[in-house]
């Protein structure tokens, strides 16, 4: 019975004159890493140069605001239930009167905190939200930090920033291809991770 | 009279060792460019524009690492073996002839720093004393797997100095002479050694990557059987030395294959363009200028050898060491024997017989 077609036959033959003394060997493997070095080099300049990394990619996060600039985020708690890693810590808060502007509803996220060292960018949280207030970014990774007091992301790192919108520019693979086409012509510019104050 | 040759020989040499220790700096950079280039990455990219001064920055994390001597070790010995290494190395570079002669004020100075009529001799001397540098180094760290690689390296490259040897001895019947100034003059006109001695280059070609300690002879070091060869205990510029000298190797023994194989300053359609240059600039002028042009396509061909060695060493897998020792015991040395035997008949009977037909 043949499970696969990838079973070969093996054979024991003597090896060719040309076979045994090596020579003809070493050249055609000489010839081919010469080859390479006229080949395109894969690797890029990495910090000048990145590469768009997919609609798919899960980064840092984003509590997004609606269009008129209120948090949506209602502190339901469901994002934190569905964290695997129990990375996500939220105080709700009653809103008062004179805060309808900051806040879409009833009740918002007092503190909303990410431990970045627990998060492992699974997206749950992003599938569990109700009211599509958190993301992870497709275009931002959550820049290096080197002290412990920078671990707990808290609302003033999250909450968008009105003048630098998270939008996904790209959900399906044919969009993807556009939007990496759009890059390689410089209509894209690079988002630049915002530095932890 | 005298001073002027005098002086315009100390100019040589020093151009001639700078240059060389210039090649072997910016070797190393040639390494890691052409690996890169081979595996399909960049390389070094960051020190100067494409990364120029990338040996700089690499002397200078060597000088101001920590030099460390262990407690148990011969202190002297120590030291004297990656000088030794590098000393030998350098001075293997003494006799090559880099270009014919340059003429001044009527005096006619060779462009090789020392004119040595048993060239070749000298040169196998000196590098046979390389194997000192390594064993020197391996038995004064005091460390048995240091040791261990010293011998295994010393027993590789004593055993290929052998076949060495033997694959030479071929080239000296043809040109009946030991300097290696007369082999490269011989070889004037497209008469390249490397026509009537391909096997003989084979064998030189491969007893030289032995003896430079290259891949897919690199047997000296190694992580997997020793910890780390001859030069596990050496650090900052102690091991410098030691990879500095290989890298002098390389560039002294793919010059010895240019000088000896493929006709060293000759190339083709020197004549005419030495009679074109004297023309253009007069006789002394034009000579020297060709002269220049001469050392500039040795200097092509042996930086071509360095760069056939790195090309080699991101082709070629490693030997195991005891197909090291079958390839020089069982291989190349009855080759080479080979090589004498037939290179002997030819001088005697064929060489002979196509004068007459030609005359």
């Amino acid at each position: 019975m043949q499970l696969t077609n990838r079973s070969k036959q093996v054979s024991n033959k003597q090896m060719t004159l040309a076979e045994r003394i090596y020579l003809p060997a070493i050249a055609t493997g000489m010839a081919i890493t010469i080859k390479h070095f006229f080949q395109k080099k894969v690797t890029i300049r990495y910090p000048e140069v990145k590469r768009y990394l997919g609609p798919v990619f899960r980064g840092r996060h984003v509590l997004k605001r609606d269009a008129e600039g209120r948090e949506r985020c209602t502190a339901c708690g469901l994002c934190a239930v569905a964290c695997p890693a129990e990375a996500i810590q939220i105080v709700a808060e009653e809103r008062k009167k004179g805060e309808e502007h900051l806040y879409r509803e009833e009740k918002y996220a007092a503190i909303y905190e990410v431990n970045m060292l627990r998060c492992i960018f699974c997206g749950l949280c992003e599938e569990a939200c109700p009211k599509q207030a958190v993301y992870l970014r497709h275009d931002e990774f959550v820049p290096v930090f080197t002290e412990r007091d920078q671990v707990i992301w808290g609302k003033d790192l999250l909450v968008e920033n009105m003048n630098n919108r998270y939008l996904r520019k790209a959900w399906t693979k044919e969009e993807a291809q556009a939007q990496d086409d759009a890059k390689v012509r410089g209509e894209i510019k690079e988002v630049e991770p915002r530095a932890i104050p | 009279m005298e001073l002027t040759a005098f002086i315009i020989k100390a100019i040589v040499i020093l151009v001639i060792f700078g240059l060389t220790l210039l090649i072997a700096m910016y070797s190393t950079y040639g390494e890691r460019k052409v690996a890169g280039f081979i595996q399909d990455r960049l390389g070094p990219d960051r020190a100067g524009p494409w990364g120029l001064l990338q040996p700089l920055a690499d002397a200078g994390k060597m000088f101001f690492k920590e030099d460390f001597i262990p407690a148990q070790a011969n202190k002297w010995l120590f030291i004297a073996g990656p000088c030794l290494a590098m000393l030998t190395a350098l001075m293997a570079s003494a006799v090559i002839p880099f270009g014919s002669t340059l003429r001044y004020d009527g005096v006619e100075v060779a462009v090789q720093a020392v004119e040595a009529n048993i060239g070749i001799l000298y040169i196998f001397g000196v590098v046979s004393l390389g194997v000192y540098g390594l064993m020197i180094g391996g038995w004064a760290s005091n460390n048995k797997f240091s040791l261990l690689g010293a011998i295994r390296a010393a027993s590789q490259n004593i055993s290929y100095e052998v076949a060495m040897g033997l694959s030479i001895v071929a080239i000296l019947m043809i040109s009946s002479s030991l300097s290696i100034g007369d082999i490269v003059a011989q070889q004037h006109g497209g008469n390249w050694n490397i026509w009537y001695q391909p096997l003989g280059f084979i064998i030189f070609l491969t007893c030289a990557f032995a003896e430079c300690n290259r891949t897919p002879f690199d047997l000296p070091e190694c992580e997997t059987e020793l910890v780390g060869g001859y030069h596990t205990e050496y650090s900052s510029m102690k091991l410098g030395f030691y990879l500095f000298a290989e890298y002098i190797n390389m560039f002294v023994s793919s010059a010895v294959i240019s000088a000896l194989y493929f006709g060293g300053y000759n190339y083709p359609g020197m004549d005419w363009v030495y009679n074109q240059l004297t023309g253009a600039f007069g006789n002394v002028a034009g000579h020297n200028v060709a002269t220049l042009l001469g050392t500039g396509v040795f200097f092509a061909k042996s930086l071509f050898g360095v760069f056939f060695y790195m090309w080699v060493r991101w082709t070629l897998p490693r030997f195991r060491y005891d197909q090291l020792m079958n390839l020089g015991w069982k291989g190349l040395i009855p080759l080479a024997i080979l090589n004498i035997v037939i290179t002997g008949l030819a001088v005697m009977f064929l060489q002979p017989a196509l004068t007459a037909m030609l005359k």
